[in-house]
């Protein structure tokens, strides 16, 4: 009898439209309103590659040991280096970053031994081209700039 | 393959797929057709085919690692534990007892996102579109928790072979407690929303049954198999992880139909939350990578290790012959054996049917064409 009378006054249909209707209210609205609000993201999120430089001096901290291009599965990162004869020592003289390729493992930021090669906050990365898609190392160390909207 | 030929004049065969909505991804399904009831199926899988067990025999065993999370992106964090264990078994090493706490929480954490991503498309495709919000608001919580834990959200590379890289972040324990105690009143939630709906059960009731032996001949595991009242539970049966420590249930149903497998899942989310609860109240102490090299070079054997993914059986068979690069990584994907039994469960249902089972099934096409 209970169950006809549930039937009947089509309780079930009810119970999941109070549920519905529960969440009319504002204080309950989770949409990111994205172009104006930009989402904070975490701190240990992998976004784009950064090339760190020195603060103090504005030279890269990079050491072109080459250990980033050999952890990357697919092998993506080109370090090419001189040695110069006065200091005997390594410098870096082109960085390549094809971030079409890239996946954000996060395998580059690990293998680098002096914290040069980070992967940063900055999430927004799209460009017209495919070629605007493989970074240099002055894009590296700039980092991206996306356009700001406001409203 | 239904030939076109031989049909009878009342016959049909009609193509469902790649890119019908209700297929989840890029599946495409040969419908043999007599008016709305169906003769007969035929599953056509490949269109996201990647070849990833060719791709791991071209890389080393860590760079792999980050490949496996987009075979089952919905459960990215249960794939990259199970190859980690694989790996793990074939080094001989275990990962401290921290560790194993972490990536617990972090895999049942996975297994209620992936449920939820199931329950939402499911109800989805059926007709009732409110699920699907909610399902995804709380999700959200959950990939949050990811987020600040590994920097991504859903491929995610949480888990390092030998144990974790990531310590746990400030905050990591309270964050993980809210959520449960945020998700716990939102099943409910859901439930209320679908489980006594009329139309709910009218759709699901009865519908692709499948029985205990017919699911242990196609091999079906998870929540399929337990909706047709086997207990069967890897976590359970053959503990990895330290499972064994936790105390929770299996859910089964007696039926076996598409009612009975929405039932046990609703369910298996309830146990995660008791899981993670129990695994967040007691993490140990210590460090989180154990005895590991930088260059990973196991001796020569294999190792086949499975776990219980949110899907079902997932297995990983690796062949190392010496080098750093394994010579042979064999996935047993639990969609790809699951989808096997669609023709089984769609044979002599209707048409509407076939979208509430290949729902059911929760496939993820990443997974089946690998």
């Amino acid at each position: 009898m209970g169950k006809l009378l549930r039937k009947i006054f089509l309780v079930d249909l009810f119970q999941g439209l109070l549920v519905t209707f529960r969440y009319q209210q504002p204080k309950y609205i989770y949409t990111e309103r994205y172009p104006e609000q930009r989402p904070k993201v975490a701190e240990r999120y992998r976004g784009a590659p950064r090339l760190n430089i020195n603060p103090d001096n504005g030279e890269t901290l990079c050491i072109s040991c080459n250990l980033c291009a050999l952890a990357c599965p697919e092998a993506l990162i080109v370090v090419t280096s001189e040695r110069n004869e006065t200091t005997k020592r390594k410098e870096l003289t082109t960085f390549t970053y094809d971030t079409s390729r890239c996946m954000f493992c996060g395998l580059c930021e690990d293998a680098c031994p002096v914290d040069a090669l980070e992967l940063t906050q900055d999430f927004e990365m799209a460009t017209y081209t495919r070629e605007g898609q493989i970074w240099d190392r002055q894009m590296l160390e700039e980092g991206p700039k996306p356009t700001q909207y406001k409203c | 393959m239904p030939d076109a030929t031989f049909l009878d004049s009342t016959e049909l065969v009609l193509n469902m797929g790649p890119q019908h909505p209700s297929t989840h991804g890029v599946l495409r399904v040969i419908l043999k057709l007599d008016g709305e009831k169906v003769l007969g199926t035929d599953c056509v899988i490949g269109y996201l085919h990647r070849g990833v067990e060719k791709i791991a025999e071209n890389r080393t065993f860590a760079q792999f690692n980050p490949y496996v999370d987009r075979m089952d992106y919905v459960a990215a964090v249960s794939n990259g534990l199970g190859y980690c264990l694989a790996v793990e078994k074939l080094l001989n090493v275990e990962a401290p007892p921290r560790a194993q706490a972490v990536r617990v929480i972090l895999t049942e954490l996975n297994r209620i996102a992936s449920h939820l991503v199931w329950l939402g498309t499911h109800a989805l495709d059926i007709g009732a579109i409110t699920p699907v919000f909610y399902c995804f608001r709380e999700r959200e919580e959950a990939l949050k928790i990811f987020e600040k834990y590994c920097g991504a959200r859903l491929t995610t590379h949480a888990f390092r072979i030998g144990g974790l890289l990531y310590e746990t972040y400030d905050g990591f324990e309270q964050d993980v407690r809210d959520f449960c105690a945020m998700f716990g009143p939102k099943v409910d939630e859901y439930e209320e929303l679908l489980t006594n709906n009329r139309i709910w059960v009218s759709r699901l009731k009865g519908v692709g049954i499948l029985s205990a032996e017919e699911c242990k001949e196609y091999g079906v595991t998870g929540p399929v198999l337990r909706a047709a009242g086997v207990k069967w539970d890897l976590r359970k049966a053959q503990p990895y992880s330290g499972y064994e420590k936790y105390d929770f249930e299996i859910p089964t149903a007696q039926n076996g139909d598409t009612y009975d497998r929405y039932i046990v899942r609703m369910q298996e989310m309830r146990q995660a939350v008791r899981i993670i609860e129990q695994a967040v109240a007691a993490i140990p102490e210590g460090p989180i990578m154990g005895k590991v090299g930088k260059v990973i070079k196991p001796a020569v054997g294999e190792a086949y290790v499975s776990i219980e993914a949110p899907k079902g059986e997932l297995g990983y068979y690796v062949v190392s012959d010496g080098s750093t690069q394994p010579y042979r990584c064999r996935v047993r994907p639990p969609s790809f054996v699951n989808l096997q039994a669609l023709d089984r469960m769609v044979r002599g249902g209707l048409v509407a049917d076939v979208v509430a089972i290949i729902g059911t099934i929760d496939i993820v096409l990443g997974e089946v064409d690998r």
